[in-house]
């Protein structure tokens, strides 16, 4: 074994570093069975902690939570028919329905061996693909890094919302958020109005735990629905009857595992969306498409697996490029930064023993998944009893406190509020949050490579085009940009034209 | 709190517009063509697009709707229920006041108060808030403060503390 892989080992199971992913992963379980708690909010949430952690138990700590998140989240799906995050959202019909067939055991279950099959999967992905596009990346200049993360944008436009003008509209008041302040090529102080703590720009760790954690709840807080009622049903061995599932959908599995991945690794499109393709998807391919919403297990094993492997295919390009394939990994990014840990295909050369380290957190956090979600499955009952009525102030003043902590001002804090009834007010409004985040984070990278690109090409376009990486990439974004004209060109044209 | 399209529309191109004309104060850099307003100038011109094409298919869309367009301004259901409303006020009151006294009162003493006006409203039973209220003010001023060393003021209680 590498001196690298010894070392790797040495970090992930080091008494601390263990301690703190089994205080995660109770965290990560509570927090995704409690609907209006989700596994964004949950990193959010972790951030002002892992602050005051090493790098790598940092890292465990979110990798852990968010894996058990998107578990639980199936819970309340299966009981309450409430997703208990977005991520379950797509097949909690389907849960609901079996649990009321008397099946919550096999839909719980399904939920639970097939995230861990479906997280394992997009990590083999993940300890294969990323060091390859990091060898390829470190050949990239300024040009190829200009396409890649104007590509990424695009993406997050077009993916995450079916009204790409209004992603459109939020990412580039996202661009805007991210010039304010010194931090830009000409080192000049822009959008400050004088005041110096906007020198240093607008936090980043303040907006992302306003924009997840407090608009949730100013959610909860204006909900006019009443709390649901839990299905009482002794849940008996959720084991049960899984190798059965295994061998009877193999193709699902994989065809889930792989979507999954794809879409977690595309920027902007996380858990959520592969897990609403997959379903699709699912039901498109399957045999018995009509069973599909009456308590078939079918489709929870497949898009159950895509959910968990989204989870490791978006740290591919957030690892290699420093592109965050989903939120929750745009809020990494942002850790990675604050522990010198900077993504990029260098990370990979320099400091191999961390990666590793990615690796096997991974791993580990979707093999303990399996003994853990069958703990938390068991007092379930009780976790979905929680007073949200406590919960929701406490969380709230915990993220008050934790935006304090990151700089000890309370400018950060006043931040945190405003993004948070912003982003509420947005999502409200229809217009989708995940592209405003991704413009604050790729902001800076985005002007630096453009900048540079500028003065080199020395006022001639044709340089953004002339190297082959880059003018693929280039040729890659535009062909998004100009999809939905071309659509709706044909739509136009009379039939006989499409001949 | 919804509002139209043309409204959104007409705010965004007002800002993307604002944005631009601010930008043109910024200094150019001798000999090179491109300078600190050429990237945020670029984006602010894109989305003063943006804002006037949403501001055309609210347009489009109001007329459409002929008689009965919607409102500029709808008001949610919840603003119509007066506990939900109650609610929200608390919440922006509670957040103002931390805010505003958390250096002056203390840590504790403002998070006590902000916990118990949030819970309060939220209709827990009275005889539950104070106690819970109190018990996670000081277990989160234990977390921050003591273990993870966060400089969290004391204010009036500077004297006492612990």
């Amino acid at each position: 074994m590498s001196p690298a892989w010894t070392e790797a080992f040495r970090l992930v199971f080091d008494p601390h570093n263990v301690l703190v992913m089994a205080g995660a992963s109770l965290f990560g379980l509570f927090v995704g069975a409690v609907p209006g708690l989700t596994a964004t909010m949950a990193t959010a949430l972790l951030v002002p902690v892992t602050f005051f952690m090493a790098p790598i138990p940092a890292i465990a700590a979110i990798v852990t939570a968010t894996a058990m998140a998107i578990f639980s989240g199936d819970i309340p799906g299966c009981l309450l028919r409430m997703p208990g995050t977005p991520a379950s959202a797509a097949y909690t019909d389907e849960a609901y329905a079996m649990t009321k067939k008397g099946q919550a055991e096999l839909a719980l279950g399904a939920g639970l061996v097939f995230s861990a099959v479906g997280g394992l999967f997009g990590t083999a992905v993940l300890m294969v693909s990323a060091p390859a596009l990091a060898e390829f990346a470190l050949q990239f200049s300024s040009f190829e890094y200009f396409w890649l993360v104007l590509m990424g944008l695009t993406c997050a436009v077009f993916i995450s919302s079916d009204r790409p003008l209004k992603g459109l509209t939020t990412l580039f008041l996202g661009l805007l958020i991210a010039s304010v302040g010194l931090d830009n090529p000409a080192a000049f102080p822009r959008f400050t109005f004088g005041s110096s703590e906007l020198l240093g720009g607008i936090g980043l760790i303040p907006l992302m735990i306003g924009m997840f954690a407090v608009s949730e709840i100013i959610r909860y807080m204006v909900n006019l629905e009443g709390e649901a009622l839990i299905v009482d049903q002794p849940i008996g061995n959720v084991f049960k009857g899984m190798w059965g599932l295994a061998v009877k959908y193999p193709k699902q599995i994989l065809r889930g595992s792989v979507l999954g991945t794809l879409v977690g690794a595309l920027p902007g499109a996380g858990a959520d969306i592969a897990a609403w393709m997959s379903y699709a998807m699912s039901k498109k391919f399957s045999k018995e498409p009509e069973k599909f919403g009456t308590g078939h297990v079918e489709g929870i094993v497949e898009s159950g697996s895509a959910n968990n492997s989204a989870l490791a295919g978006a740290w591919i390009p957030a690892l290699v490029f420093g592109i965050p394939g989903d939120s929750i990994t745009a809020i990494v990014i942002g850790v990675l930064y604050m522990k010198n840990m900077n993504p990029g295909p260098t990370l990979f050369t320099t400091n191999p023993q961390n990666i590793y380290a990615v690796y096997l957190l991974f791993i580990i956090a979707n093999l303990i998944m399996l003994p853990l979600g069958w703990l938390c499955i068991k007092v379930a009952k009780r976790i979905l009893r929680v007073p949200r009525d406590i919960l929701m102030p406490v969380i709230l003043l915990f993220c008050i406190v934790g935006a304090f902590a990151i700089n000890n001002t309370a400018f950060d804090v006043g931040i945190m509020l405003i993004a948070g009834l912003f982003a509420w007010l947005l999502e409200e409004n229809g217009f989708p949050i995940t592209p405003l985040i991704l413009g604050v984070v790729l902001g800076g990278m985005l002007e630096e490579n453009f900048i540079s690109s500028m003065i080199k090409a020395d006022g001639n376009f044709a340089a953004f085009f002339s190297r082959p990486i880059a003018a693929s990439l280039a040729a890659l974004t535009i062909a998004v940009w100009l999809w939905p004209l071309v659509r709706r060109g044909r739509r136009t044209l009379p039939p006989a034209a499409d001949l | 709190m919804k509002l139209d399209d043309t409204v959104w529309g007409a705010l965004l191109a007002l800002l993307g517009a604002a944005i631009l004309w601010h930008v043109q104060g910024f200094p150019h850099i001798p000999g090179q063509n491109v300078g600190p307003a050429l990237f945020p100038g670029t984006v602010a011109a894109a989305l003063l697009v943006c804002g006037v094409l949403l501001l055309a298919g609210g347009v489009r869309g109001r007329r459409r709707a002929g008689a009965e367009p919607p409102r500029w301004v709808a008001a949610p259901e919840w603003l119509r229920s007066p506990p939900h409303l109650l609610a929200f006020a608390v919440l922006v009151a509670s957040n103002l006041f931390y805010l505003l006294v958390v250096d002056r009162l203390g840590f504790v003493l403002t998070a006590f108060v902000y916990l118990a006006a949030l819970m309060w409203v939220l209709r827990v039973r009275l005889a539950l808030v104070v106690p819970v209220a109190l018990v996670m003010t000081l277990l989160i001023h234990y977390a921050f403060y003591k273990l993870l060393r966060v400089p969290l003021p004391w204010g009036v209680l500077q004297g006492i503390a612990w």
